[in-house]
């Protein structure tokens, strides 16, 4: 299904002090594709989503969506133009519903919702990610998966031409798991465009049509999960010498 | 608009007339805390609209008080009164946005000082002014404008700050607030441009401060820097509006007319005691009612809908 260029992270390094963070990271995600960005702790994973999504800002390098460039523009500014994310710790607006937490994501984001149309969109999405009915409940009562499927609720009711997803499925037990990578499937079958960063591998192999793999700041491994998870660079990484 | 709305709006056209009434009852002491309760409801009020939802403390209300009260003080024998309201709301308001573009991008703490040093900052610059242009310490303002005047147009003011508030609090601009207040990570990452609606808010309260200490000084008729910058009037306007509860738009003026009547009777009977009462009541606050007035009725609100 090769689509239209979505993203394109041209030589995109980013250092912190002395330290490299992200060194020269060249990769592309089409539309409608499913890429995982993976690599052992420490690798610069979060870093790199961190500079797709404008909270931190590049050093050097290029970042275009949809061939538009936006490298060095402001996280709103990105966010307007159709990046929507969830973190790795699970952001919630503590002192808001669920409904209202999910409108913080619709009415702001590239389709600027409000009044009617946004309250139909949440609900539609609050349904979508398994919260149907749940729209008056306060964060605060709510469990840790349900927090997580609000923080997906709220990146897609903006209706986002790219989703980010941080470590999204961390944190979940076997039962929730399950249930958490249909929903991300679902979404993939819809069409969407979606980076992830997991460690959990049967998510990596049964969602990602392609999967970047970077160790130390840098791409070490690009291709089809099943190609990468059989390189032996990509071995090493994750596992030390002896086993390559 | 909701039923709910609607009734509010009832009750609050109600209250406002009932307000209004005060100096025809001819009682200076009614009318004078009147003034008293209709200064502190529009500052209060105004400063809830900002710091309610962002959590940002400012403690700048005295600077922007003071310099409205320095225009009128200054341009009282020049210009005509309305135009100096209206200088000193455009003064207030580019003060207003610069000290915002300055300062809302630091975080919590460091915010609450610098707005704590810019009403000293302006009250030093004002008494060099003053000392350098060779003239007395204070100004005289001389005007026919009467105490009864000064009161309805403190409640004009209050009824343009509530309807602003109601306005922006149904609209992105105040949704954007709370979410701002909750988590900035996330506001920023929905698309929300953080620093100008923050700035925007800002530039309402100190816009309205600066006019109330315009509408003001003709009742002192002398002003001194020490009286128009007062630090002790910023953290009044801070307790009362925490007293009632800054989250909600009512919330400030039922912690205002409790404690201006308090207060009056502290003044009067314990002039020494003033600052104690001030600091039991912040603790009380602080470790009592977090929510406020408006919280506790919220609370027993909810309690007692649960009940049946």
């Amino acid at each position: 299904m090769a689509g239209r260029s979505a993203l394109l992270v041209e030589n995109v390094s980013k250092n912190f002090g002395g330290l490299i963070a992200v060194d020269a990271m060249t990769f592309e995600i089409e539309e409608h594709q499913v890429l995982g960005l993976i690599g052992p702790n420490g690798s610069g994973k979060t870093t790199m989503m961190n500079l797709v999504s404008g909270a931190l800002k590049l050093n050097s390098g290029r970042i275009r969506l949809f061939g538009g460039d936006i490298s060095g523009l402001a996280a709103n500014r990105i966010a307007r133009h159709g990046v929507a994310r969830t973190f790795q710790l699970v952001r919630m607006l503590p002192s808001m519903t669920a409904r209202e937490n999910v409108f913080a994501g619709g009415v702001f984001g590239h389709r600027r919702l409000w009044g009617r149309d946004l309250e139909e969109n949440a609900e539609a999405m609050l349904e979508k990610v398994g919260l149907g009915g749940a729209g008056s409940t306060p964060v605060s009562a709510m469990t840790y998966i349900d927090q997580k499927r609000l923080e997906l609720a709220r990146a897609l009711v903006s209706d986002p031409k790219l989703l980010l997803l941080d470590e999204w499925l961390a944190g979940l037990n076997p039962s929730e798991l399950r249930i958490g990578i249909d929903l991300i499937n679902s979404l993939r079958e819809e069409g969407r465009t979606i980076i992830v960063v997991e460690h959990v591998m049967d998510a990596i192999r049964s969602l990602c049509d392609r999967c970047v793999v970077m160790n130390s700041g840098a791409k070490i491994a690009e291709g089809t999960p099943q190609e990468v998870l059989a390189d032996e660079e990509v071995i090493r990484a994750y596992l030390g010498d002896e086993h390559a | 608009m909701t039923g709910a709305e609607v009734r509010n709006f009832v009750i609050a056209i109600v209250l406002f007339a009932l307000a209004a009434l005060i100096p025809l009852t001819g009682s200076g002491y009614w009318l004078s805390i009147g003034v008293s309760i209709a200064t502190f409801m529009v500052l209060s009020t105004s400063w809830a609209l900002f710091s309610g939802p962002t959590h940002y403390i400012s403690l700048a209300t005295g600077a922007f008080y003071g310099i409205g009260m320095y225009v009128v003080g200054l341009g009282i024998e020049i210009l005509p009164y309305p135009v100096l309201l209206l200088i000193a709301a455009v003064l207030g308001a580019v003060l207003a946005a610069l000290v915002g573009l300055a300062t809302l991008r630091l975080s919590g703490v460091y915010f609450v000082i610098f707005t704590l040093g810019l009403a000293e900052l302006i009250r030093q610059l004002v008494n060099w002014g003053q000392t350098t242009q060779g003239s007395s310490s204070g100004l005289y303002v001389l005007t026919d404008i009467s105490e009864p005047m000064i009161y309805w147009q403190l409640l004009g003011l209050g009824a343009i700050v509530y309807l602003l508030g109601w306005w922006i609090n149904r609209s992105r601009l105040g949704f954007a607030l709370r979410i701002i207040g909750n988590d900035e990570v996330v506001a920023v990452h929905s698309g929300i441009n953080t620093a100008s609606a923050k700035i925007i808010l800002f530039v309402v309260s100190g816009t309205v401060a600066t006019v109330t200490g315009a509408l003001l000084a003709p009742r002192l008729s002398y002003i001194e820097s020490s009286i128009a910058f007062s630090p002790m009037l910023s953290f009044l306007v801070v307790i009362m509006a925490l007293l009632g509860g800054a989250h909600r738009l009512w919330g400030p003026i039922i912690g205002v007319v409790p404690f201006m009547l308090v207060w009056d009777l502290v003044t009067a009977k314990f002039p020494n005691q003033t600052t104690l009462v001030l600091g039991i009541c912040f603790l009380l606050i602080v470790y009592a009612i977090p929510h406020g007035l408006a919280g506790l009725v919220e609370k027993y609100r909810a309690r007692a809908r649960g009940a049946f």
